[in-house]
């Protein structure tokens, strides 16, 4: 009995021996922190994708507390929800920033652009990319190896098998990682447009049109119909390509029936007033689409199925 | 014993097909296509305009800054037009095109094949002749060789390297031209050590072409100062830091140049369009190009014009076969494979290998079983396995620690790994990282 | 036009491959399976026999149904864990507790770090560890050799020589005298001793060694270090006191010696990467092996030496680096 006695007490003792000494360690090795850091940490995502460019969600917490003016910290991730909650435990202002999402600009499917050559390096865009200008005869679109893919945190981008091409899904939060990763610089982000609704130039190829042309069938050619077509100006023709400036497009959609090529990709927008040639339509929506199940976009006039698959890929 | 450097090496098979064919002028192409980046640097300037007539020897384009080189018309015509034209890599690079007309050559060129042995020149006045007809590294790396004739203040230079090793399998271009030019290339040494105010040349052969070194043997007592030196065949014993390595016993330091420890190397196919600049003063516009393989029905050694068409030389050399899989501009443990052989020759081809069916696919990589043998071949010392890793994690600075800049690229890592993993591509793009790193650091 | 397939160099390959250095190793382990027979008859054949199947089946098992993958059991490195773990365990083990050592040598030894290439301990050996510290009694009656060619477990059992030395040595009795009770030095070196299944024979595994040197599967460093230096340690215990300490060539060739160094402590991916590294590596499993045969509890110790040693690897890669190109000019 006695040792169990002696027991409890000693190790009693100690137990609390070596919380008092704890406690005035704790005291004396305070680390002065200002408590919003972790309120404001607490609302971020914690997806720690350093989307903000910061080296994660904390260090953009302090970013944020420190900063005065913080109309230049955004977090992709978390949007204007999380901004403004952030803010207003800050009391601070946040500059009303739109959502972006990542949009894969080449439409080189394994129909539009034929293969010249089979890649047979390390299976790594960056690898295949210092090498040489890529398996089809576009030395500037996709060369399908996956960097993008690997790059994602957010389970937002896969690799299709039909086309050879990466898919961007609604999980995608515009970090920009996948752009970072890309060696040909072919994804970009954009703006989300109302309703998820965007229009854009599927195509970075800066040959002329004959080449661009020869190459893949999907190219930007340079013709600059849409850039005479579009009442806004928000479309540029620089090196026989077309870019179509987000902040400018009212998304009215004329430039889209105008390509002859199709490169001009519009994105969950409602049907047009459905011309009997493109009956061919819920063939592929159907089947690909990642996400939302909701009327897909109508190809252009043509019937184009490719360019329907485009808008399912891009959701 | 003979002398070989002192880390790794691998001993590929050689396949050396082409061996002892005699030199064959390949007939001039219709048209030239002359990119105007053949080189290592800056690409050079056009000087020419589309509707120009220009003779064999014409500057076409200027070098742009010191690190660059001329190029000069191989063929007689009208430009066709200057635009961006695919090369090799399928990349399109700014390439000035040429109808040929006729085979006329500027008059300043001496065409005779008297061999002239009197030098008369001053060393400056070599090099600047060098530089004028756009002489770089044949051997492939294509490095602008006036620049490495410029030995920098503070530096000296007390002896000069002739890689004559030509380690890489299957090539013979540089076995050939020492064979029937021996002459030349010894007035080309001798030159080169004129440039260079050195009294002694080590020209390292590989112990596999015992016809060349006997030959030059004979030939160099002749010539004072020169010394040929039989190498062990072992690859990459071509590498600039393995050759001075194995030839005089001195290590270049990581991430110096070879003047670091006072020798300059150059290619014996450099040395020759030396002797022909500096002695006929013929600008750099054909070389000897090897086109071979095991499917190829007559293994050759063409004397080409830069801008022939690839397809051309190998129609030359019997057609291309019809289960070829892959083309290689070079040999095969550096080489670049080409997306299509309507790209046209530069001063860069040492060869055309052609590879059939099968043997052009790589195995399927498997897990590293870490066996170590990528460092046992590494002719640098390097740890290949964890460079790979590093490179594919883009821990950078991890890898500048591991010294990823030191790689030469041999290739003998991948060449070696059991697994079939592919090395060597991952490290090369770690290379390319680390290097720009470094340079913005430095900015 | 012909589509080209395009790849960065090089662009030819030794031929190479995981496979044949596996197999390799299983070959080097012939001439030691052969000697185990003789020794042990058709014990020795159902041991191994049963450790390979079941390492191979568990290795399917686990990238089948557990990691979804390609079964890839038949590169060789499977079976090599289970001759291994056959060669370290005594011939008359019932073949349920092979397969729970071939489990642990498998699932837990390999497959759980991801398996081919990535453990960081020897397979083999941490089944045989795990066995020897879980069926003690079993795992330490070696049958004596040349029992009936026949039997399997039903066998006359016998001490080995070390554990014959350590028992003498512990009772007071002089090195020298227990020399007498065990066979000869020939003898040992030949096979002729008891021990678990593979352990015996130098002669076997050095021609083992011979053959791996040869084919350039393994390099020197590694089984010349670890020899070396229990050669040395003991060699120096024994010149200290030689009433004490029993002479070092007892300590090569008694025991699992030679099996762990030549081809347990080499495993690719337990033992470092570099050559210094592993001569590094070697010194200490030597001096380890020698101080557990000598002060601990275990007649035997190279087993724990060899997975001491495999947790310093990363460390030992880490700071021992390979002669770098240009080094020695750096220093002058």
């Amino acid at each position: 009995m006695n040792i169990v006695i002696i027991t409890i007490l000693t190790l009693g003792i100690l137990g609390t021996l070596a919380a008092v000494v704890l406690y005035f360690v704790a005291q004396k090795f305070k680390v002065i922190e200002d408590p919003r850091i972790d309120q404001v940490e607490e609302v971020l995502p914690a997806a720690n994708c350093g989307g903000c460019g910061f080296p994660g969600c904390r260090a953009f917490a302090e970013a944020m507390v420190k900063s005065d003016d913080i109309s230049s910290l955004n977090c992709p991730v978390g949007g204007a929800e999380t901004m403004n909650a952030a803010a207003s435990i800050l009391g601070k202002e946040v500059a009303a920033s739109d959502p972006m999402i990542a949009v894969v600009r080449c439409y080189g499917t394994c129909d539009n652009r034929p293969k010249t050559n089979n890649y047979d390096g390390a299976g790594s865009c960056a690898v295949s990319a210092s090498l040489y200008g890529g398996d089809t005869g576009c030395s500037f679109g996709c060369l399908g190896e996956g960097d993008c893919v690997d790059a994602c945190n957010f389970d937002a981008m896969e690799m299709d098998p039909k086309t050879g091409l990466p898919t961007i899904n609604d999980n995608c939060v515009a970090c920009g990682a996948c752009v970072d990763a890309c060696p040909k610089n072919i994804i970009e982000l954009r703006k989300k447009g109302p309703k998820g609704r965007r229009i854009f130039v599927s195509c970075i190829n800066e040959d002329k049109g004959g080449a661009a042309k020869k190459a893949c069938s999907a190219a930007c050619i340079g013709c600059k119909k849409c850039q005479k077509e579009c009442p806004f100006e928000a479309i540029t023709v620089e090196n026989n390509l077309a870019y179509i400036d987000y902040s400018k497009c009212k998304l009215c959609r004329k430039c889209v029936s105008v390509c002859p090529t199709n490169a001009i990709h519009e994105i969950n927008f409602p049907p047009k007033k459905v011309k009997p040639v493109a009956v061919k339509k819920p063939v592929a929506p159907v089947g690909d689409a990642p996400k939302t199940a909701a009327p897909k976009a109508e190809a252009t006039k043509k019937e184009n199925n490719p360019s329907v698959e485009s808008k399912n890929k891009e959701e | 014993m003979l002398k070989t450097f002192s880390l790794g090496g691998i001993h590929p098979p050689e396949n050396k097909f082409s061996a002892g064919q005699k030199i064959e002028s390949m007939p001039i192409p219709s048209q030239v296509t002359i990119p105007v980046g053949q080189h290592i640097g800056a690409p050079a300037a056009a000087v020419v305009k589309k509707g120009d007539t220009v003779k064999v020897g014409t500057l076409l384009a200027k070098a742009a800054g010191f690190v660059s080189a001329n190029i000069h018309s191989p063929v007689s015509g009208t430009v066709f037009k200057i635009d961006k034209v695919a090369d090799a890599s399928g990349l399109k690079k700014e390439s000035i095109i040429i109808n040929v007309e006729g085979d006329e050559w500027e008059e300043s060129i001496d065409r005779s094949s008297d061999l002239v042995t009197e030098i008369n020149m001053a060393p400056q006045d070599i090099v600047k002749r060098i530089a004028d007809c756009g002489i770089v590294g044949l051997g492939g790396a294509t490095f602008p060789a006036h620049v490495k004739l410029s030995v920098p203040t503070g530096k000296t230079c007390d002896v000069l390297i002739l890689n004559a090793v030509e380690c890489e399998p299957y090539l013979t271009s540089d076995h050939q031209l020492m064979m029937e030019k021996g002459e030349e290339i010894m007035v080309g040494t001798s030159i080169l050590m004129a440039a260079l105010k050195v009294d002694r040349a080590v020209i390292g052969i590989e112990n596999n072409k015992k016809d060349a070194i006997d030959h030059l043997t004979n030939l160099a007592s002749k010539y004072p100062g020169i010394q040929i030196e039989a190498l062990k065949v072992q690859y990459p014993q071509g590498g600039e830091k393995q050759l001075i390595d194995a030839c005089i016993k001195r290590q270049i330091p990581s991430g110096k140049l070879p003047i670091e420890v006072g020798a300059v190397v150059q290619n014996v196919g450099t040395t020759f369009a030396v002797y022909e600049a500096v002695q006929k003063n013929k600008p750099l516009f054909e070389r000897i190009v090897t086109v071979t393989g095991k499917s190829v029905s007559k293994p050759s050694n063409f004397l080409a014009r830069v801008g022939t068409p690839i397809s051309q030389l190998i129609d030359q050399a019997g057609g291309l076969p019809a289960d070829t899989e892959k083309v290689i501009g070079g040999g095969p443990m550096m080489g670049k494979a080409i997306v299509s052989t309507d790209a046209p020759i530069t001063k860069g081809s040492s060869g055309i290998l052609i590879v059939k069916g099968e043997e052009a696919k790589r195995e399927k990589m498997q897990p590293c079983i870490k066996c170590s043998k990528c460092i046992s071949v590494c002719p640098m010392g390097l740890e290949p396995y964890l460079l790979m890793t590093v490179s594919q994690k883009a821990i950078w600075d991890r890898a500048e620690e591991e010294q990823i800049m030191d790689c030469i690229e041999c290739g003998s890592c991948s060449y070696t790994c059991p697994s079939t993993r592919p090395l060597l591509d991952y490290i090369r793009l770690g290379k390319g990282k680390v290097g720009q790193i470094m340079r913005s650091r430095t900015k | 036009m012909n589509t080209f397939t395009v790849s960065p160099s090089p662009h030819i390959h030794s031929g190479d491959s995981v496979k044949k250095n596996m197999y390799g190793v299983i070959i080097a382990l012939l001439p030691t399976l052969a000697i185990s027979i003789y020794n042990f008859g058709l014990g020795a054949l159902v041991v191994t026999a049963t450790a390979i199947a079941a390492c191979l089946l568990f290795e399917h098992l686990i990238q089948k149904f557990l990691l979804k993958q390609e079964t890839t059991i038949w590169d060789g490195s499977a079976i090599i864990t289970g001759m291994l773990l056959a060669f370290n365990i005594p011939s008359n083990l019932p073949i349920w507790i092979i397969v729970i050592g071939a489990l642990v040598a498998i699932g837990i030894g390999k497959m759980s770090f991801g398996g081919l290439g990535n453990n960081p301990f020897n397979p083999a050996l941490v089944g045989r560890v795990f066995l020897l510290i879980s069926f003690p009694v079993q795992m330490t009656s070696w049958p004596t050799i040349k029992n009936t060619f026949l039997s399997y477990t039903d066998v006359q059992t016998g001490a080995t020589p070390l554990s014959v030395m350590k028992e003498a040595l512990a009772n007071g009795e002089l090195p020298t005298d227990v020399l007498g009770q065990i066979p000869s030095y020939r003898d040992m070196f030949l096979g002729l001793q008891g021990g678990s299944a593979g352990e015996m024979a130098g002669i076997a595994i050095l021609i083992g060694l011979a053959f791996m040197l040869f084919r350039k599967i393994i390099t020197w460093h590694i089984p010349v270090a670890v020899l070396g230096s229990v050669f040395a340690f003991a060699g120096i215990l024994h010149w200290i006191d030689p009433m004490m300490y029993a002479p070092p060539m007892f300590h090569i060739l008694s025991g699992g010696l030679f099996l762990g160094a030549v081809f347990m402590a080499t495993d690719y991916a337990s033992s470092p990467m570099s050559n210094k590294g592993g001569i590094i590596f070697g010194i200490g499993i030597g001096v380890i092996t020698v101080a557990i045969r000598v002060f601990g509890a275990y007649p035997e110790g190279i087993s724990f030496a060899i997975l001491i040693m495999n947790a310093f690897v990363p460390l030992i890669d880490k700071y021992i680096k390979p002669k770098r190109f240009g080094e020695v000019a750096k220093k002058k």
